[in-house]
């Protein structure tokens, strides 16, 4: 492999101006394929979820899943689109073997959704208007696995295997218009953007949208042109970039990688371009040389999609709070600064925390759990905050615990551990493993002796009044008691025992 | 007992087996003997399911010693064209490519024939996906015309018309994209209706070019036609083209045949150069006929119908060219060049080389060209708008008329080979029937005589709005019924011994 010269990032914004464009491709959770009543559940056997249409047996024919239809609209009013009155799906021709038909059943000309915008809001908390060309609906091809041969690709491997459980699950792919004006934020406008888009699909309810089974997928286009030049350069689409970070990463190392062959005098070939995740660069694909020719033609198997109106306005009047108003309703709500929103943004724990709060904690201690101590464990076990094995349920009954004086702090964090632990709820684990909070007089009292009889010298400074010096009583009683101890009422034992008023 | 059987008309047989004057298996062993004497001269069949029919058979016998109630065609021997999936019964489509290709499911059609307790003989020969007018483009050899061996039996669907016109069948199913069941049914003095778009299910029919392609009755009156029609139509989910709206009232139609104050129309451009004169003289024999049975004969001109045959040769090419791209080695059907020396895409290369016939490349490779990105406007989209010039043509017509009649095809049956190498007179077969594809109306041919020089049957077509298929009974059962009294017998019974 021949090394790519890279242009320092500064260096490259310096002379060059980038235009980026990205397709994201979204599986919608429908129960159902997009053409066919097959399951689209994950994790089946390969070819178990077929049918003659998914398989593209002579004579099948599709029917469109009327679902599909409703997220696809649900997607392009969230992202303040016109929605077609009237439009048709369109037959994408070309051969590939995961692809039943040697067709894809597309959009072409008519999308569904068209002439939007998102907002999105950068870390800084400044918005970017990205404008959204269209978003339209297809179906997703099956799935190749290249066995044998160095690079996994078709090229060079022995043979392939084909699954075609993947093939005609619903996909919306949403297009932006070319984002223009980002300069040196371009990679960061990228990925916030992609990460509003999966928080929107997430909230509409129409995909869990989980990048790493999928079920979202980026393609980053990017061009340079000479600072202040209106006319677009030459683009390389970046294919299924599929993790916010790596979205931000393809576009920067596209920048620099543009800007190396364009300050030497060199051209930008049109291509698509693999993206690698080890190393964050990219390598050439497919050469576009000749446009690839899809022969575009209305689908005739399948009558003309026409919305009514009113069902639209339905569906708009149903559509949930968008994430970026939802999370300024809650960063007001809370009372926290923007820095601190953006902590619990970044850390994945926004939805979590919502959750503990709507099981009953106060807002303070879902985030202190979720922020501190699990955001820690999720840290340590390299997981995403969501995949740490403890629900917002069983937080919040922790949180209840604490408040009602059954546990404290110590014994809480103990309570957590356990659940984390796969020892069960947290009341199991209060039970299993003897957590609760010692208040009652006859078990503290003896405690408390002990403590006097066992330091002596202290317990006499404070028979003097040295009342700092009770700290010191408490803590032998904490040991004694393995921490389970009330230390309110410790503390009261200890200055009553030695006759002293607190 | 076996010759009279199956001279038998569908209703006729499907009464004697209800009043168990004839069993099933009767039916179903004189149509396979049949099958067995002549079939080697005629080649109608492409697969005949001796063991699935008897079993067929056997079940409505019981059904009926059970007392259950028994459908209009329970019992009566149909004759399948290869283009309709049939569960573990081989479907060809008339092309090597699907060689050996066992469907794991049914057509929507297949399905309703065997609920109806209708009996599948066997599968049909046909033109290569549908492709062609004259039955030599299937890669498995042509059919006969039981009228004169050598020659054509019309196509796409010449085994179905065969099939009924040598009695291996009083019914059979065709499909028709831009003639192919009418066209066979009139050189072989057949009855043939290819229903409104949407009015019989697609799903499980192979599609040539999905936007034209209609399945439709084949059979030797046109009661039995009806009969076979209400057991395939009516909305199918699994069909998006499919129309949601009751079936016509076919059989009541065909049951009460009448012109009386009719309005026919007789278009001008159905006329004049490259038609036979036997031809012309038979349909204007019919148009005098109407006007006796007490029609009104109305002259239009549908000047758009120039442009047909140009529309219909790229439209359908272009569907095609798509429709047929699955057929790439990887999932089923011929597989060629998978010897490890070969990457998937030579292998998919090979594969359609060896497996598709010279008719079906010549029809992808134009559809191809017809789509690609520069010429897509001026040849698809050109064709589009002809098309809806065809579909106005048709609507102001059938503002002054009820039906429209024509002859069906401008010619008897022409010799086998006589235009193998000629795909422009082959397509002038299909001139006065593509219309009617292209607008989606319903259309019927039955036959109206032989032409006088050379003896060979001459069809006529008649058309009528989409969803009034019933109007094309009640033409033609009048006109069937006033023709078999002027004959003395249904015109089929001139045809020579097999
Ligand atoms: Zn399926």
């Amino acid at each position: 492999m021949t090394v790519t010269d890279l242009l320092p990032y500064e260096d490259a914004l310096a002379t060059y101006d980038p235009v980026m464009g990205l397709e994201v491709h979204v599986e919608l959770g429908t129960r159902t394929k997009m053409f066919c009543g097959c399951s689209t559940e994950l994790g089946a056997a390969p070819n178990s979820q077929t049918c003659p249409t998914c398989l593209g047996l002579p004579g099948s024919l599709p029917v469109v899943n009327a679902t599909g239809v409703e997220s696809a609209i649900k997607i392009g009013l969230a992202l303040n689109c016109e929605i077609a009155e009237w439009c048709r799906f369109a037959r994408k021709n070309y051969f590939y073997p995961d692809m039943p038909k040697n067709f894809q059943t597309s959009q072409y000309d008519e999308p569904i959704a068209f002439n939007g915008y998102l907002d999105v809001q950068l870390e800084d908390g400044e918005v970017f208007r990205v404008q959204i060309e269209r978003a339209h609906m297809e179906e997703d091809t099956g799935k190749s696995t290249h066995v044998g041969g160095a690079t996994g690709r078709i090229h060079g491997a022995t043979y392939s295997l084909l699954d075609y459980n993947r093939a005609g699950i619903p996909l919306i792919e949403i297009v932006t218009k070319p984002i223009e004006g980002a300069g040196d934020r371009a990679p960061e406008v990228a990925r916030a953007y992609v990460a509003e888009l999966r928080e929107l699909i997430k909230a509409l309810g129409v995909s869990e949208a989980r990048m790493e089974m999928g079920q979202m997928r980026c393609d980053v286009n990017l061009s340079l042109r000479p600072r202040g030049e209106q006319k677009f350069g030459t683009r390389s689409e970046t294919k299924n970039v599929n993790s916010l970070r790596s979205v931000e990463r393809a576009a920067r190392y596209e920048i620099q990688r543009h800007a190396a062959v364009l300050s030497t005098g060199g051209t930008i070939v049109q291509e698509t371009r693999h993206f690698h995740e080890e190393d964050g660069s990219t390598t050439s694909g497919r050469i576009k040389e000749e446009a690839e020719d899809y022969r575009y033609f209305p689908e005739p198997d399948l009558v003309p999609v026409a919305p009514p109106r009113d069902w639209v306005e339905e569906l708009r009047s149903g559509l949930p709070e968008l994430p970026r108003l939802r999370r300024e309703r809650l960063k007001t709500d809370w009372g926290i600064s923007d820095h601190e929103m953006q902590s619990v943004l970044n850390a994945g724990a926004l939805d979590l925390i919502v959750a503990t709060i709507d099981a009953g904690a106060d807002g303070a201690a879902a985030r202190k759990w979720w922020m501190g101590e699990l955001a820690r464990h999720a840290n340590e076990s390299g997981v995403e905050l969501p995949a740490v094995p403890i629900t917002p349920v069983q937080v919040a009954r922790v949180s209840a615990l604490v408040a009602a004086g059954d546990l404290n702090d110590k014994l809480a964090r103990q309570v957590i551990e356990g659940v984390l632990a796969g020892e069960g709820d947290p009341d199991q684990v209060v039970d299993r493993r003897g957590l609760k909070v010692v208040s009652d007089d006859s078990a503290l009292g003896a405690a408390v002796d002990q403590a006097i009889a066992d330091n002596a010298a202290i317990a006499e400074k404070i028979r003097g009044g040295n009342l700092a010096a009770a700290g010191a009583l408490i803590g032998a009683v904490m040991k004694l008691t393995r921490g389970q101890a009330d230390a309110k009422r410790v503390r009261e034992l200890v200055l009553e025992k030695l006759g002293v008023q607190g | 007992m076996t010759t009279d059987i199956i001279r038998l008309t569908a209703a006729e047989t499907a009464a004697k087996i209800a009043s168990g004057e004839l069993t099933a298996v009767e039916v179903t062993e004189a149509h396979l003997a049949r099958i067995e004497a002549v079939d080697e001269k005629v080649h109608a069949f492409l697969h005949v399911d001796r063991e699935g029919a008897l079993a067929q058979a056997r079940a409505v016998d019981a059904k009926r010693a059970a007392g259950e109630p028994l459908g209009p065609l329970a019992g009566v021997p149909l004759a399948l064209k290869d283009i309709f999936t049939t569960e573990g019964v081989p479907t060809t489509v008339g092309s090597k490519i699907l060689e050996g290709w066992i469907p794991p499911y049914d057509a929507t059609v297949t399905k309703r024939l065997k609920d109806a307790d209708v009996v599948i003989l066997g599968k049909t020969n046909m033109d290569e996906f549908a492709m062609g007018s004259s039955t030599e483009n299937s890669a498995y050899g042509p059919t006969g015309n039981p009228w004169d061996l050598t020659r054509i039996p019309g196509g796409s669907g010449g085994g179905s018309a065969a099939a009924l016109a040598s009695y291996q069948a009083p019914l059979a199913i065709g499909t028709d994209t831009g003639g192919s069941i009418r066209q066979p049914a009139a050189v072989t003095a057949t009855v043939g209706v290819k229903p409104t778009y949407g009015g019989v299910s697609r799903y499980g029919m192979v599609a040539f070019s999905s936007s034209l392609d209609q399945g439709g009755p084949c059979a030797r009156t046109v009661l039995d036609a009806a009969l076979l029609h209400e057991v395939i139509a009516g909305h199918d989910p699994m069909d998006s083209t499919s129309v949601d709206v009751p079936v016509p009232p076919v059989v009541e139609a065909a049951r009460n045949g009448s012109v009386a104050g009719l309005r026919v129309g007789v278009i001008k451009e159905f006329g004049g150069e490259g038609f036979q004169a036997g031809v012309v003289q038979r349909f204007n024999e019919s148009v005098e006929m109407l006007r006796e049975l007490g029609a009104e004969v109305v002259e239009l001109s549908c000047p758009s119908f120039t442009y047909a045959l140009a529309a219909y040769y790229l439209i359908a090419p272009s569907e095609c060219s798509s429709n047929l791209a699955r057929f790439d080695a990887m999932r089923y059907g011929l597989r060629v060049g998978d010897d490890g020396s070969h990457s998937a895409e030579e292998v998919t290369a090979l594969t359609r080389e060896a497996g598709f016939g010279p008719e079906v490349k010549r029809r992808v490779i134009l559809g191809t060209y017809a789509l690609s990105s520069g010429y897509y406007d001026a040849y698809y989209g050109s064709a589009q708008k002809v098309r809806t010039l065809i579909s106005r043509d048709f609507e102001r017509a059938f503002e002054s008329v009820d039906v429209i009649v024509s002859p069906t095809t401008p010619t008897t049956a022409f010799p086998i080979g006589e235009r193998v190498d000629d795909p422009l007179a082959m397509y002038l077969a299909d001139l006065c029937t593509i219309p009617v594809n292209l607008a989606g109306n319903a259309a019927m041919s039955l036959p109206c005589g032989l032409a006088p020089e050379d003896g060979l049957p001459v069809g006529l077509q008649i058309i009528a709005p989409a969803l009034k298929d019933d109007r094309l009974y009640r033409v033609g059962a009048a006109v069937e019924a006033a023709f078999v009294t002027k004959w003395g017998h249904p015109l089929l019974e001139e045809a020579p011994q097999l």
